[in-house]
């Protein structure tokens, strides 16, 4: 019923997808032949069929992240044909529908790659080192109650949607997969520029980037090199600006604090 | 069993302020003494874990996700009321609590709802000091709009993405606990069971998602803040992994389990376009502010129209019937959920549906677009547009939306006394785990206003007072309570893997939905109900000899996973059906048949139903026993709910 193509054909569709066991068994990549594929599927529709069939055959299903289905969750993290989350820019796995393929398709299905990210299980990647990064500094000290009434903190609305574009982060780790140096900058970047932006954040402003930024170093990702493939796939459009602003603040903070040897 | 809601004398306005002067206080030098479990980290777990952590208590907290970023909070879209009344247009903490006591079809505690309005504006104050960017007026004050149903803008937002927002800063201030040493967190860990010592909660049993490995776990107070139980109907806009598991073991330990027929069938999602359908999509009801609800006036146009012949824009102006301001000329498009959802069925089932199965209304955005331009609905509504475009392959800025409704919100929940503590003492449920706030249907804007309201405000006060009555004494899980409880969740974990059947997890929860959605969904009737009971027993009793799951426990296994939590389901959505069946009236989102006004509205029935049901179960296919926690009602006049 939805779509504009009602004549659009099921498709059938051979997927090779990573399978490995556990984080320290090898992998490879298993051929799969899925049939009957509606262009109105998501992609992870797409996937449930192939799990209802190799239950059916006594073969365990391939693991994935997912949840809220609706691009807004962060679970879903698959590298499909050579991108994060496949190729509609803008798209996170869930919201990508099987009509962006043709009949006779061949997909590559990864999880994300990058040390910093292990493998749970075939598709399943541990991404607990982001919220090792935000617990390093990725918030404003503020406990519960003893806080000023909202509008006694006015902010500009350029200023306040500029935070909100970079709060809008899902955490998803799109950004880190496809980076070649599997570096997490635009991450960080995000929640430093979101809260660097705003009044709330001043206090911390310095401690803040360094520890998250020293974080960061320690989770084994890389450096980042300008290339800007992590905005150029990032699924909600989280712009490279705010590596410049992370760059900025974290020199300012070098320059000007002793708060971290 | 007598159920005491613990009610605090008083005026209803003085009636918190009082109580929180009441409760008992745990020493700052104790509170490192005491140990509390916070099951589920959305908006009313992190808020609660991170609040009782910053007063000194240690805290463990649990998700299934891979991070308590990942919670279902998140997806909620268009905003959290707030009594603030910072636009001057006549709000008050007293209409917001009239409002939600209306609205929710005067099945809720007057007491509850008061102290939430109440709260209401501390949460603001909160989120605001947290960094979270809500909205804003070129000022630089905080923005409003009306919402679901208010005559009054108390709604804040953070464009259609004020769950992740709020959730966002809640997780912050959890994070931030954590670095500290106070909330030592359990990620990709799933409580399958709750022990109960002498009477009292006294801990949990988990599962570790990635390696299986079971867990017990002793605190001296558990909080399940594990979110609501809408899929129980397979297709709804939760998330797949959302469920009743956590409180349904809770329930078979002895919480009772209240008002479980009370769900919420939201009006504006996208409708189903195949079997392989995976869930169900939620277009915000901000749109209604703008979008207008219409179908062809005939039956004979809808056909055409459906099959094809004539297109949405052949359609004439006065050929087009916009039902909801036709039927409710005061709120129009802005009638509560319930409303609106059961008059889109009405249009479907008349024949007078859109889109190629019927079962579909527009919701048209060209009269707004003709008054503000593209450019213009881009700001307000933009990412709500592409999200419709992405998923339908439509434009909606050039056709209207077909919208369906779909099971969005379960009001029912766990049975909690004012305090938030269940009929179990020292087991506590927040949010939409709770049933406490909502009566039988929610207004919009208003579950996250009870997940953090609970979680910052309520939780913090209520349990001290339990605390400060138990011995600061070191718990642990030496207990032969906790070595059963494990061995019951090794036991059940045994037996799904052993049963090697021929159907999937998936199959019986999809035949599952489908009974509960016929039958108990947006209309039921005392047939249906009877009919539905005898299909999910039958059900069940095929899922316990025909259900297939491979590989093992010891691993990453979301087979095995799913089996357990559509276990629970088979169990609780009969209970469902029960409750449903006991309650002959109509009332919220509970609408039977059989009871109606000449007009087709729910029609209450407040002398016989104006209660609480609350179930104890007895075990295994046995029935459960009905509780009533009568409601009273001193600061508002029952009416027949009029959105005329």
């Amino acid at each position: 019923m939805a779509g504009s193509n009602p004549n659009a054909k099921p498709m059938d569709l051979t997927l090779k997808v990573w399978r490995q066991r556990n984080r320290t068994a090898d992998g490879q990549l298993v051929d799969y032949q899925v049939k009957n594929i509606s262009p109105d599927m998501s992609f992870l529709e797409m996937l449930d069929v192939l799990n209802e069939d190799l239950l059916h055959k006594g073969e365990d299903p391939v693991a994935f992240d997912h949840d809220c289905r609706e691009g807004i969750c962060g679970s879903c993290n698959l590298y499909i044909n050579g991108r994060a989350h496949g190729p509609e820019p803008g798209t996170t796995t869930c919201q990508l529908h099987m009509r962006k393929f043709k009949d006779g398709d061949t997909i590559v299905v990864e999880p994300w790659r990058a040390a910093a990210f292990p493998v749970n299980r075939d598709l399943s990647v541990d991404r607990s080192a982001f919220d090792r990064i935000i617990q390093a500094g990725g918030y404003v000290s503020v406990n519960t109650g003893g806080v000023p009434d909202a509008n006694e903190i006015p902010v500009p609305k350029s200023i306040a949607d500029r935070a909100f574009d970079a709060a809008t982060c899902i955490g998803c780790g799109a950004c880190v997969a496809s980076c070649k140096n599997a570096s997490a900058m635009l991450f960080v970047s995000a929640k430093v520029s979101q809260l660097a932006l705003l009044p709330q954040g001043q206090v911390e402003r310095k401690t803040r980037v360094e520890n998250m930024v020293a974080q960061m170093d320690k989770e084994g990702f890389g450096a980042c090199t300008n290339i800007g493939s992590c905005a150029a796939e990032c699924p909600v459009g989280i712009s490279l600006e705010n590596i410049a602003i992370l760059n900025r603040e974290f020199l300012a903070a070098k320059a000007t604090s002793n708060n971290l040897a | 069993m007598k159920l005491d809601a613990k009610i605090p004398e008083g005026p209803l306005a003085e009636k918190w302020e009082k109580h929180k002067f009441n409760v008992k206080l745990v020493n700052p030098a104790n509170k490192r003494k005491y140990d509390v479990i916070v099951v589920g980290t959305g908006l009313a777990g992190a808020s609660a874990a991170a609040s009782l952590a910053e007063l000194g208590y240690n805290v463990k907290a649990f998700s299934f996700h891979d991070s308590p970023r990942r919670a279902h909070s998140i997806a909620a879209q268009g905003g959290i009321n707030a009594a603030k009344n910072y636009q001057n247009d006549g709000d008050s903490v007293f209409r917001l609590f009239y409002d939600t006591i209306k609205g929710g079809d005067y099945r809720a505690r007057e007491a509850n709802v008061y102290r939430l309005a109440q709260v209401s504006v501390n949460i603001i104050d909160q989120c605001v000091a947290q960094g979270v960017p809500f909205a804003r007026e070129y000022g630089g004050l905080l923005a409003n709009r009306s919402f679901g149903g208010a005559q009054v803008s108390r709604t804040f937002y953070a464009r259609g993405q004020t769950g992740q927002q709020l959730l966002l800063g809640a997780y912050s201030a959890l994070m931030r606990q954590i670095a500290y040493g106070k909330v030592k967190m359990y990620n990709r860990t799933e409580m399958l069971d709750l022990v109960v010592v002498d009477g009292q909660a006294r801990g949990i049993i988990t599962r570790n998602l990635i390696t299986g490995e079971i867990q017990q776990h002793a605190a001296h107070a558990v909080v399940l803040a594990t979110g609501g139980y809408g899929n129980v109907f397979y297709l709804s806009t939760n998330a797949k992994y959302s469920n009743a598991t956590a409180a349904w073991r809770a329930h078979k330990k002895g919480a009772l389990f209240a008002n479980p027929c009370f769900t919420q069938i939201h009006p504006t999602c996208i409708p189903v376009s195949g079997d392989y359908q995976s869930k169900l999509t939620l277009m915000s009801e901000s749109l209604r502010n703008d979008g207008r609800v219409w179908v062809p006036k005939t039956v004979e146009m809808a056909e055409r129209l459906r099959k094809g012949e004539i297109r949405v824009s052949d359609i004439k102006e006065e050929d087009r019937d916009y039902f909801l301001e036709r039927k409710y000329p005061a709120f129009g498009n802005l009638v509560p959920r319930d409303v609106a959802s059961r008059n889109a069925k009405m249009m479907c089932d008349e024949g007078r549906g859109v889109g190629a199965s019927g079962l579909a209304v527009f919701l048209d955005f060209s009269e707004i677009i003709q008054r503000i331009g593209v450019e213009g609905v881009s700001q307000k509504y933009g990412n709500l547009f592409a999200m419709y475009e992405k998923i339908t392959d439509e434009n909606p800025y050039e056709m209207p939306m077909r919208i369906y409704p779909a099971v969005h919100y379960t009001m029912g929940g766990l049975w909690v006394d004012y305090n938030l503590q269940t009929n179990v003492p020292g087991l506590y449920a927040t949010g939409e785990c709770n049933f406490s706030d909502h009566g039988a249907n929610r207004l919009g804007a208003s579950a996250l206003m009870q997940g953090l309201a609970d979680g910052y405000f309520v939780i913090p006060y209520t349990i001290g007072d339990y605390l400060a009555n138990t011995p600061p004494k070191p718990v642990t899980t030496e207990h032969p309570a906790f070595q059963e409880a494990e061995a019951q969740v090794r036991e059940r974990l045994q037996r799904f893997m052993g049963i090697n059947g021929t159907r999937t997890p998936d199959e019986f929860h999809k035949a599952l939905g489908h009974i509960m959605w016929e039958y108990c969904g947006m209309a039921r009737n005392a047939e249906g109900l009877q009919h539905a009971k005898q299909a999910i027993q039958q059900l069940r009793k095929e899922f316990w000899s025909d259900l297939k799951v491979t590989g093992l426990n010891e691993e990453l296994n979301q087979t095995l996973e799913k089996a357990g939590r559509v276990a629970d389901f088979l169990e609780l959505g009969e209970l469902m059906v029960d409750d449903a069946y006991n309650r002959n009236e109509s009332c919220g989102g509970h609408f039977r048949e059989e009871y109606q006004t000449p007009e087709g509205e729910a029609l209450r029935d407040d002398e016989n139903y104006a209660y609480v049901a609350a179930w104890q179960y007895q075990g295994d296919n046995v029935p459960e026993v009905l509780h009533k926690e009568e409601l009273t009602f001193e600061n508002v006049k029952l009416t027949q709910r009029s959105y005329k």
